[in-house]
């Protein structure tokens, strides 16, 4: 039934700020600027003479807003959201106090340096914690995402081929891998080259032998890969790649599979970005930030990027300038100040908490959970390669033959059920996919709940209920959007409707 | 370990459910050699009392903000931020929630960012906006790297008063492209002329506004002097407030703006996270580094958004994407609308006057210190000092008795002794007359 405000009980219809101005209305009040100065501005012919056209709302109209549209998102804190390769686990509210301590979140970047040796302690101690879990030497901190953090590697790794006198043109990359592999391989200048898969899902070993060579820069891999499978054959794909004289890059997006119990450095990785926001629990907050700091092995320890912390004689000390460097050869900087600072704080709050044991026990529940969800899901949905897995399950569309209700169709009727939806489409080696990730930080309890809604929704597909799937969602905010039409006439900013008509 | 729910039970129980004897066996993929037996050398799980403990003690160490008088600017402003905007953006709805991929339930994010891509194309004086980059920094880098291929051109000019870290990573950006940066030398009075340097092969000259060194200017001139040759205008701005005051980089005609937002709603956070901004002309919408929101409906024809036009990024494109960006600065570009939406028109243009007109108390009163000079004809709420001696010691020496000056110069230019005596100073709202007077206090001592 449609009511006549549009609303549905706590299910709140919420305008655009645009459309709630009240012309000079302000939640925000401030000093007369007027009675600090009577002198004329400073700002010589550059002063603004038009009007913006912000709205005006009040305190009490703000809140009520952001409210408003808070309540039409699902959240990790409030359901189950199995997205593969995203890791959403529990965000400790902890973090988010720490970061917001004073002498934490109003420090600036390039205060005296003797003025900020607590925040230099804590991003060494930060990367000692990360160097240890990872068996490498040396960390670079700054990158600002997992897809920074592997332009920042393979830029390592370039800088590096090129102290040998030889930069090398193409980077291998597996057929699942995720976009920003290719995406960032290109943007170092390298030719991207796809390596087929084996029938189990990993790299096909023989086929990466024939396409190394002498121009092979490097490989780079995800370990755990993007299908869920630990590489079994990586330490030979990481001889092989040496020996042809590349490098070895590891995409750890899926390192909470493997935190305590697998340390790349033995494997014979060379540079691999951590996403903060996956394995280390800072919160993703609707898209980001997040933080991908790169672990390095010693033939790319010299090259890191700047800035870096240095043990000096008075204290810590920070790198911020080549001809600061003595003996190493940094290729320069990635991001403005020194990285990520806030999130690197709510790593450490989490890595402190959970401890070596507990670090450890998080992984193995996180695969103790995906391989449980494989064991009560196979059989009905179609499993892509065999297990174990690692912390998240492969499927892909092979289930819904003939049904008519494809993927999508699929992860739209969760959310009725009230599940997120897992990761669909990707990665893009299988057929419709479907990739799940329950992480370590839910129970038992919630899993076979899934479970249970999973298998209902698989019979109930297979048993000819395609309409159903195709009307779903149907108890959320919105029901299916038409991205066609707003991808064939894009609106991406408001306009009055005067302005539109004019 | 409060952050697991399973019990040993439960353990048991799935093991027997997936059939396998014990945890080492679904870890069977992993050569044995290469399998740790036991927990790696680093300390136990520790509650939440000993974790505060640990971090406040770290804190302890640092001079902050809040607990001294703070003059530093550099890209990184100290602003008072509402009560309201850190308390909504920690709902669990927005700060637990992924990237809006099943729009259905993401509304929320999606209705709040496609607001701030409205905002900040308003500000910026642009026709439309991205949901956000990581920083101002990487921002400047991907405004150049869509220039060339926008011109099919491969020049770009960094003007000298460019923040040197934009520069550094813009440059560290294009190294392995073929993208040939021009950087000038710093321009602390902002005089360069850029007309010998566009030529045919250029794609865009990047300048900053306000300028690293705190000048302002009208950059007009310069857009259509870009124009001419077939090159585009790249805007930097590193203090967003200004734009509550000072002409917008589209009344300038430029054509992207990259800009870093922190000054609404984030703080300093030593320098990150923060957010980046971007906004372009209408044409060059495909060129788009970052996702888009935009506007639809769904079947029953009610108004909503969706991520769209994502054949530009990497997940759709690959290598052929125009950035390789994927998590962005969501919940910053969040705690920017917020806070812009509370200031309202009437609350940003106080600001920023506020602003200005707490630099020109301060500046005025610098200038009287013997030994001091404002190098500054115009400035918005940072400027530029020229002290009688280097400026480091200086205010390393202040920074003794916990009074943060500013930035010396010297600091991000370590090698340009022309520059060696030069100070930047900021003020903004947070300085209070007190703090201004123990400055000069400090200044008239020291120098
Ligand atoms: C396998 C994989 N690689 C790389 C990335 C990119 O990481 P980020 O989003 O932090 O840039 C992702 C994130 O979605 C991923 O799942």
């Amino acid at each position: 039934m449609e009511m006549a405000t549009g609303n549905r009980a706590l299910q709140l219809e919420e305008k655009l700020i645009f459309e709630q101005n009240s012309p000079g209305m302000t939640a925000v009040d401030l000093p007369n600027p007027a009675e600090l100065t009577n002198v004329k501005s400073r700002l010589g012919d550059a002063a603004r003479k038009d009007p913006i056209g912000l709205p005006g709302l009040s305190e009490p109209q703000v809140v009520r807003h952001y409210l408003r549209l808070s309540q039409k998102n699902f959240a990790i804190d409030g359901g189950f959201y199995p997205l593969g390769s995203c890791t959403m686990k529990h965000n400790p509210r902890l973090n988010e106090k720490m970061a917001r301590l004073p002498g934490i979140a109003d420090i600036h970047p390039l205060q005296p340096k003797a003025t900020v040796q607590g925040a230099y302690e804590l991003l060494d101690m930060t990367a000692h914690w990360l160097k240890v879990l990872t068996g490498m030497p040396a960390v670079a901190m700054s990158p600002a995402a997992g897809a920074h953090g592997e332009l920042c590697g393979l830029m390592t790794i370039r800088v590096a081929l090129e102290a040998r006198g030889d930069a090398r043109q193409r980077v291998l990359v597996p057929e699942s891998a995720h976009g920003t592999n290719p995406a960032s391989a290109h943007m170092c200048g390298y030719k991207v080259e796809a390596i087929p898969a084996t029938g189990q899902g990993r790299v096909d070993l023989q086929a990466l032998k024939k396409k190394l060579g002498p121009d092979v820069a490097a490989i780079m891999v995800t370990n755990p890969n993007t299908c869920g499978l630990f590489e079994n054959e990586i330490i030979e794909i990481t001889q092989a790649v040496h020996e042809c004289g590349g490098l070895v890059y590891c995409d750890g997006a899926n390192f909470n599979a493997i935190v305590g119990r697998v340390r790349p450095g033995d494997l014979g990785i060379d540079a691999m970005h951590l996403n903060l926001h996956k394995t280390f629990s800072t919160p993703h907050g609707g898209g980001g930030p997040g933080a991908g700091p790169v672990v390095l092995s010693e033939a790319l320890e010299a090259y890191a990027p700047l800035p870096y912390i240095v043990h000096g004689k008075d204290g810590f000390d920070m790198v911020e300038h080549v001809a600061d460097a003595g003996n190493d050869q940094p290729f320069g900087r990635m991001k403005g100040f020194h990285g990520q600072f806030g999130v690197i704080v709510r790593s450490l709050a989490y890595m402190l908490s959970m401890g070596a044991e507990g670090l450890r026990q998080a992984s193995s529940d996180a695969v103790l959970n995906a391989n449980y969800l494989m064991a009560e899901l196979s059989d009905i949905l179609t499993l892509s390669y065999d297990g174990p897995c690692m912390h998240e399950v492969l499927f892909d569309d092979r289930f819904l033959k003939d049904t008519d209700v494809t993927t999508l169709d699929f992860a739209k009727a969760m959310i009725d059920e009230g599940f997120h939806p897992m990761t669909m489409y990707f990665p893009l080696v299988v057929h419709g996919a479907l990739l799940m990730e329950p992480t370590e930080t839910e129970g038992k309890a919630t899993l076979d709940e899934f479970i249970g809604v999973i298998r209902a929704l698989a019979e109930k597909a297979q048993n000819g209920n395609a309409d159903d799937f195709k009307a779903a969602p149907i108890y959320t905010p919105r029901r299916r959007l038409n991205e066609t039409k707003a991808a064939r006439t894009p609106v991406l900013i408001y306009q009055s409707e005067q302005a539109a008509a004019e | 370990m409060r952050y697991l729910p399973l019990t040993d039970q439960d353990r048991q129980d799935m093991l027997v459910a997936i059939g396998a004897p014990d945890m080492a066996a679904l870890y069977k993929d992993v050569a044995t050699e290469v399998l740790l037996d036991q927990p790696v050398d680093l300390p136990g799980v520790k509650g939440e009392l000993e974790v505060e403990q640990i971090i406040s003690g770290l804190a302890a160490k640092n001079l902050g903000s809040g607990a001294a008088p703070f003059f530093l600017g550099a890209g990184n402003y100290s602003h008072h931020i509402p009560a309201a905007a850190d308390h909504l953006i920690q709902r669990s709805e927005f700060l637990t929630s992924y990237t809006p991929y099943q729009p259905e339930v993401s509304q929320g994010t999606l209705q709040a960012l496609f607001e701030f891509q409205t905002q900040v194309a308003m500000i910026t004086g642009m026709e439309i906006a991205n949901a956000s980059l990581y920083d101002g920094a990487t921002a400047a880098a991907e405004a150049a790297m869509m220039a060339c291929r926008i011109t099919r051109r491969n020049k770009v000019i960094l003007s000298g008063g460019l923040h040197p870290h934009y520069a550094e990573v813009t440059a560290t950006n294009a190294k392995f492209l073929t993208i040939d940066i021009v950087t000038n030398p710093a321009d602390p009075l902002a005089q360069e002329d850029f007309a010998a340097q566009i030529d045919d092969e250029t794609a865009c000259v990047i300048v900053q506004n306000p300028g690293f060194f705190g000048q302002v200017r009208n950059h007009s001139e310069l857009a259509v002097a870009c124009h001419n040759k077939g090159a585009l205008l790249v805007v930097v701005v590193t203090e967003i407030v200004s734009l509550g005051a000072v002409l917008s980089p589209g009344d300038m005609e430029a054509d992207i703006v990259a800009a870093e937002g922190q000054s609404l709603g984030n703080a300093l956070n030593f320098g990150g996270p923060h957010v980046g901004l971007f906004a372009v002309r209408r044409k060059y919408l495909r060129q788009m580094p970052g996702r888009l929101v935009g506007e639809t409906e769904d079947v029953g024809g009610k108004r909503g958004w969706v991520l769209t036009l994502s054949t530009r990024e990497q997940h759709i494109r690959r290598e052929k994407a125009t950035s390789n960006i994927c998590t962005n600065s969501g919940l910053c570009a969040l705690a920017f609308s917020i806070h812009l939406t509370l200031l309202g028109e009437a609350g940003f243009t106080r600001l920023a006057q506020l602003n200005h007109a707490t630099a020109i108390a301060l500046a005025d009163k610098l200038d009287a210190v013997k030994g001091v000079e404002v190098i500054n004809d115009t400035f918005f709420n940072e400027f530029t000092l020229r002290l009688n001696q280097p400026a480091a010691g200086v205010v390393d020496a202040l920074a003794e008795n916990d009074l943060l000056a500013g930035l010396p110069a010297s600091r991000l230019y370590p090698s340009d002794k022309a520059l060696e005596n030069l100070l930047l100073v900021a003020a903004t709202e947070t300085v209070t007359p007190t703090d201004m007077d123990q400055l000069v206090g400090a200044l008239e001592e020291a120098l």
